[in-house]
């Protein structure tokens, strides 16, 4: 049976009013729910930085995280410069949590807003600061939480969109992120060197020293996008520390950072 | 369409008011998939997903069950419209379905299985492309009433995730020597034990699934013509 190109063109037509509207109808109805999972996973993955609230997450309802979250995370927003800012541009009041680092990745670093996150509890106190960058295939990101000193880390956080896997992707693995710990971005004479992984395993931690952590087999070019990832944001947000926390004393510094 | 799906069309008998809810034609429905006409070991379809998603068991019983949601579905969508579809844009048509339910799934997982849904994103999308489905609805439900076509939408569905669902205990328990992320080799004690990273890339897959295909025909018997 051949139907007229009138047929052909009212049932199309009709198709696509009723798929189109049952579509945007869920995808309405959903946003609730979305925005909800995206939030509780970010925070998520910020807490998940600092490695003792990260092994509590497991048990932890999504309720339980969100409160814990706000009990011990204090957020603010800061510019290239370290300036703090309030609004964004429509003029609400700027969620730290909310700032898209993937977006802002894709500006220059001038024009980037920072996000900071600062852990306290009673007993322990941390920047958790986050970070974005390019794996072996596509992106990679994640938190690293500083102590404050800002020079050593405490814990990080990685996650990735499509590095292989057994290989690159095992920057989420916990025994990957715990080797982070510990380390320091400062070498001796108190200039920063970021933390870099070395290529090859099991390497013996006395070669490795405080600026190095051991090397993933097989994911060389993973461990540099990670590398590039940790020397650029944590550079980014030392404006911000000389400003706020370390007072003046040391921007000294800054400018090797940036080289 | 390739010509595989297009010889499966059965003339199908002519149903009596009285057929049962599951009489032996219907049941033939749900179970030839499962063995005789499997997709993917003996009609070779949706192979792209099965090496894709295989590497751990739990986002594989998550793909397997939006596979037969979109399947179950898109047969029973298409089956109630199949005389009103004009022929000319009927592949137009069931891809818009497809696509319809696929981002239902999605929206949906994205909404209450989030770290499914980082994991699965791509794949659950891709279901779209999966030849078993357009296969199904080209050769079975255009042709058929709603209920033998929701019918052998199950079947199909259940015929794919069983395959993905045993290459990926293979892959899993070979790979990373867990089961739904439980790790059984510690559990009982065997803790030399050394995971085969092979089994993680895609190559594990050709691998599992092939020997699958071997053993599955050497039993049925079944030759490629």
């Amino acid at each position: 049976m051949q139907q007229s190109n009138t047929y052909v063109i009212v049932f199309s037509l009709i198709l696509t009013v009723i798929l189109g509207g049952l579509l945007s109808g869920v995808s309405q109805g959903l946003a609730p729910a979305q925005k909800k999972a995206v939030d509780l996973d970010t925070k998520k993955q910020i807490l998940g930085a600092i490695p003792e609230e990260k092994a509590a997450l497991e048990d932890m309802t999504g309720e339980e995280i969100l409160s814990r979250y706000d009990e011990v995370i204090k957020s603010v927003v800061a510019d290239y410069q370290g300036n703090i800012v309030d609004t964004n541009e429509k003029g609400e009041p700027m969620v730290a949590e909310n700032v898209s680092i993937e977006k802002n990745y894709k500006k220059s670093p001038e024009e980037r807003l920072y996000p900071l996150f600062e852990y306290t509890k009673a007993g322990g106190e941390a920047f958790i600061i986050p970070t974005y960058g390019a794996g072996l295939w596509d992106a990679i990101w994640g938190f690293v939480a500083l102590d404050t000193d800002l020079k050593t880390v405490i814990g990080v956080s990685f996650d990735h969109k499509a590095e292989t896997p057994g290989l690159g992707a095992r920057i989420t693995s916990d025994d990957v992120q715990a080797r982070y710990a510990k380390k320091v971005l400062y070498n001796e004479s108190d200039e920063f060197v970021s933390i870099t992984m070395v290529k090859g395993e099991n390497n013996p931690e006395s070669k490795l020293g405080p600026n190095k952590v051991d090397g993933m087999a097989g994911a060389t070019l993973t461990a540099i996008g990670v590398n590039n990832m940790l020397e650029n944001y944590l550079g980014y947000y030392q404006n911000y520390f000389d400003k706020h926390v370390k007072g003046s004393a040391m921007s000294m510094n800054v400018e090797s950072i940036q080289k | 369409m390739s010509t595989e799906t297009v010889e499966q069309v059965e003339a199908s008998p002519i149903v009596k008011e009285s057929e049962g809810l599951l009489s032996k034609r219907r049941k033939k429905f749900v179970t030839d998939p499962l063995i005789d006409d499997n997709p993917i070991t003996i009609q070779v379809l949706g192979i792209c997903s099965a090496l894709a998603v295989t590497t751990q068991m739990k986002p594989t019983l998550v793909m397997a069950l939006s596979v037969i949601f979109v399947m179950i579905f898109s047969n029973l969508t298409i089956s109630l419209m199949r005389n009103t579809i004009p022929k000319r844009v009927r592949i137009i048509v069931q891809l818009a379905v497809v696509a319809t339910l696929v981002t239902l799934v999605n929206e949906v997982l994205k909404a209450y299985a989030f770290d499914m849904y980082k994991q699965l994103s791509v794949f659950v999308g891709l279901i779209i492309t999966n030849c078993i489905i357009m296969g199904r609805l080209e050769a079975f439900a255009l042709g058929n009433k709603p209920y033998d076509s929701v019918l052998d939408g199950l079947g199909s569905g259940l015929g794919y995730s069983w395959i993905i669902l045993a290459v990926a205990f293979f892959r899993e328990i070979w790979g990373s020597g867990k089961v739904f992320g439980y790790p059984v080799f510690d559990a009982i004690g065997f803790d030399s034990f050394a995971a085969n990273g092979l089994m993680v890339s895609p190559v594990g897959a050709f691998m599992v699934l092939g020997i699958i295909i071997w053993i599955q025909r050497t039993k049925t018997g079944y030759v490629e013509q």
